[in-house]
C-alpha cells in the first residue's frame, strides 16, 4: 500500500451524470454521483425506487455512455478490460431454458471465447462454491428461485471479472430465502475476493452485506452520503439486532427523508 | 414411466372405443351403407384395387409434405432476415399481415390459371396457408428476449452473431413448433381444397369422383387416409418438438 498507483481507487466516479432522451424529450436520471470504491469492496447501493440505480449500473458495464463526469474503472495495479471484467446479476435469474445449469454458467465463458475445459472445470469449482452441485446437469425449470439465482451469480464470477455488478438480485425472493441468499453472498464474496456493486431497496440488506453504503436520493440520483460500514467480523444475522446496525439503518432512514 | 403407459393406453382406448361405438350405432341403427359405413365396410374399400389408393394417397402426401416443408423453410427464412434487418420488417411485416386476410383457398382457382392444374398449384395452396402461422410465430419467438439478458450479453461485448445463435434461435425453438403445429392442420385442409378445385389425382379428387357414384365406403377411406396424413406430419411435428423443447423442460 506503499506505491503511488495504490493511492488510486479501483473505481473513481466524479460528478458522473445521465440524461435520457427519447421523442425530443430529455429525462436527467443520474446526477453528479461522486464516490471511490476500493477493489474488493462490497457496495450496497440503496435509494427509492426509479432513483437511477440501475442507470448508473448500466452506466459501469458500458451499457450506456454518460453524459458528463468521469467513470474511471481499474488502475495500475488492477487494470480493468471492459467485457472481460464485468460480470452481472439480475432480479431474474435469465437462465436459457434449454441449457443445463452448468451450460448456462458457461455462457459468459462461451461469448469471451475463453478456453473451454478450463472455463468447464471452473464452472464445477463455482456450482459447488454457490451449493447446487447436484443440479450441475439439470435444467433450470428444475431448480427454485433461490437456486437459479445461484446459479446466476456462479454465471456472473465464471469468467473471473474483476468487477460484479448485482441489481436488486435477491429482490424476487421470498424473505427467508432472501435472508439465506444474503449470507450466501457474504461468504461468496468473501471467497472470491471480488468487487461488487450491489444495487437493493433493502435498507436492512444493504446495512448487513455492505463494506460501504451509497444512499442516492429520488429521481435524479443524486448521492446523498456513502459511507464505511464498521460492524463487527464476521457478520452473522445476530448482527442485525445490534446497536450500531440500528445507527447504520437509522442514518440511512434519515439520508432518504424518512425518519 | 406407469403413469406414461397409462396415459396412452387412455388413447389407444378412446380410439379404439370410437371404432367400436360407429360400428355399433351403424349396425344397430341399420344405417344404409351409402349414407354412412361402419369402419368395418370402410376398411373394406381399401381391398379394391380400381381404386387406386396408393397412387392417390402419395400425391396428396406429396402435396401436404411439399407444400409444408417449403413454408416451413420459407417462413423461419424470412423469420430469420426480419431480425436481421429491421427494415424489412418495417416494410413487409405490416403487408404480410393484411395478405394474412386473403381467404387462401380462394386463391385456389388462379393458381390454376397461373399454374395449370396438378400436383404443384396444390402444393402452392397448402405452402399459402401454413406460411403464415410459421413466419409469424418464428419472428415473434426470436423478437422476444428479456432485454437485460442482450444487456448481460452486451456487457461481455458479445456480438449480434452470438446474440443470435446463442440466445434468439434457441429461444424461438418453443414458438417454432407452436407455429408448426397449427400450420400442420391447415396444410392438410389445403392440399384436399386444392384437389376439389381442380386436380386429376389424390385423396380429395377420388372423393369427389366417388361422391358422384355415391361411394360411401371409398369416401370415408378416403377421408380416414387424408387424417392419417395429418396425424403423420402433426406426430412427427410433435416428436420433434417433445425432443428439442419438452424434454429440456422449455415450455413455451
Ligand atoms: N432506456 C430508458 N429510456 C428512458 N428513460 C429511462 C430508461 N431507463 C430508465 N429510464 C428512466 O430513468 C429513471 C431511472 O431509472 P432506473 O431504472 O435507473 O431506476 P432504478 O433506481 O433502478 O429504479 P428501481 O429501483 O425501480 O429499479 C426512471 O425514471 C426511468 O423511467
Ligand atoms: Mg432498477
Amino acid at each position: 500500500m506503499t506505491s503511488p498507483a495504490a493511492k488510486q481507487p479501483f473505481i473513481r466516479l466524479e460528478g458522473v451524470s445521465k440524461t435520457y432522451r427519447f421523442g425530443g424529450k430529455e429525462f436527467l436520471a443520474v446526477s453528479d454521483v461522486t464516490m471511490d470504491i476500493e477493489e474488493g469492496q462490497l457496495v450496497a447501493l440503496v435509494g427509492p425506487s426509479g432513483c437511477g440505480k440501475s442507470t448508473l449500473l448500466k452506466v459501469l458495464a458500458g451499457l450506456h455512455n454518460h453524459d458528463s463526469g468521469t467513470v474511471q474503472i481499474g488502475n495500475e495495479v488492477s487494470p480493468f478490460t471492459p467485457g472481460r471484467d464485468i460480470g452481472m446479476v439480475f432480479q431474474q435469474a435469465l437462465l436459457l431454458k434449454w441449457r443445463t445449469i452448468l451450460d448456462n454458467i458457461l455462457l459468459p465463458a462461451e461469448i469471451l471465447g475463453l478456453p473451454m475445459a478450463a472455463s468447464r472445470e471452473r464452472a464445477r469449482d463455482l456450482i459447488e462454491m454457490v451449493g447446487i452441485a447436484n443440479f450441475a446437469d439439470a435444467y433450470p425449470s428444475q431448480l427454485s428461485g433461490g437456486m437459479q439465482q445461484r446459479a446466476s451469480i456462479a454465471r456472473s464470477l465464471v469468467h473471473d471479472p474483476k468487477l460484479i455488478l448485482m441489481d436488486e438480485p435477491f429482490g424476487a425472493l421470498d424473505a427467508l430465502t432472501r435472508e439465506r441468499m444474503n449470507l450466501e453472498l457474504m461468504r461468496i464474496w468473501k471467497e472470491s475476493g471480488k468487487t461488487i456493486l450491489f444495487v437493493t431497496h433493502g435498507i436492512q440488506e444493504a446495512v448487513f452485506l455492505g463494506s460501504k453504503v451509497a444512499v442516492l436520493t429520488a429521481g435524479p440520483a443524486r448521492m446523498a452520503a456513502h459511507f464505511d460500514v464498521n460492524l463487527p467480523e464476521p457478520r452473522t444475522l445476530s448482527v442485525k439486532t445490534s446497536e450500531q446496525f440500528g445507527q447504520y439503518t437509522k442514518q440511512i432512514y434519515a439520508l432518504l427523508g424518512m425518519d | 414411466m406407469p403413469s406414461f403407459v397409462r396415459g396412452h393406453l387412455y388413447a389407444v382406448l378412446a380410439h379404439v372405443g370410437f371404432l367400436v361405438f360407429w360400428q355399433l350405432a351403424v349396425s344397430i341403427g341399420k344405417v344404409p351403407t351409402y349414407i354412412l359405413p361402419g369402419p368395418i365396410d370402410t376398411f373394406l374399400a381399401l381391398g379394391e384395387p380400381s381404386y387406386n389408393w396408393l397412387r392417390h394417397t402419395w400425391i396428396t402426401a406429396l402435396e401436404i409434405f411439399g407444400g409444408y416443408g417449403i413454408a416451413v423453410v420459407v417462413g423461419v427464412a424470412l423469420a430469420v432476415l426480419f431480425v436481421w434487418i429491421p427494415a424489412l420488417n418495417a416494410a413487409l411485416m405490416p403487408l404480410l399481415i393484411t395478405l394474412n386476410m386473403v381467404p387462401k383457398v380462394a386463391m385456389a382457382p388462379l393458381f390454376i390459371i397461373w399454374f395449370s392444374y396438378g400436383v404443384f398449384p396444390n402444393m402452392l395452396i397448402a405452402f399459402t396457408i401454413c406460411f403464415f402461422p410459421i413466419v409469424l410465430t418464428t419472428y415473434r419467438g426470436l423478437v422476444e428476449v428479456e432485454p437485460e439478458l442482450l444487456d448481460l450479453v452486451k456487457s461481455l461485448k458479445g456480438n449480434r452473431w452470438q446474440i443470435f445463435t446463442k440466445i434468439q434461435l434457441p429461444g424461438s425453438l418453443p414458438f417454432l413448433f407452436s407455429g408448426m403445429k397449427v400450420a400442420a392442420v391447415l396444410a392438410v385442409a389445403g392440399a384436399v381444397v386444392g384437389e376439389f378445385i381442380a386436380s386429376d389425382s389424390g385423396l380429395g379428387y377420388f372423393l369427389l369422383v366417388q361422391q358422384n357414384a355415391l361411394n360411401t365406403s371409398a369416401m370415408m377411406m378416403a377421408l380416414l387416409l387424408i387424417t392419417g396424413l395429418g396425424v403423420l406430419l402433426y406426430g412427427t411435428v410433435a416428436a420433434l418438438e417433445y425432443v428439442f423443447v419438452t424434454r429440456k423442460g422449455i415450455s413455451p
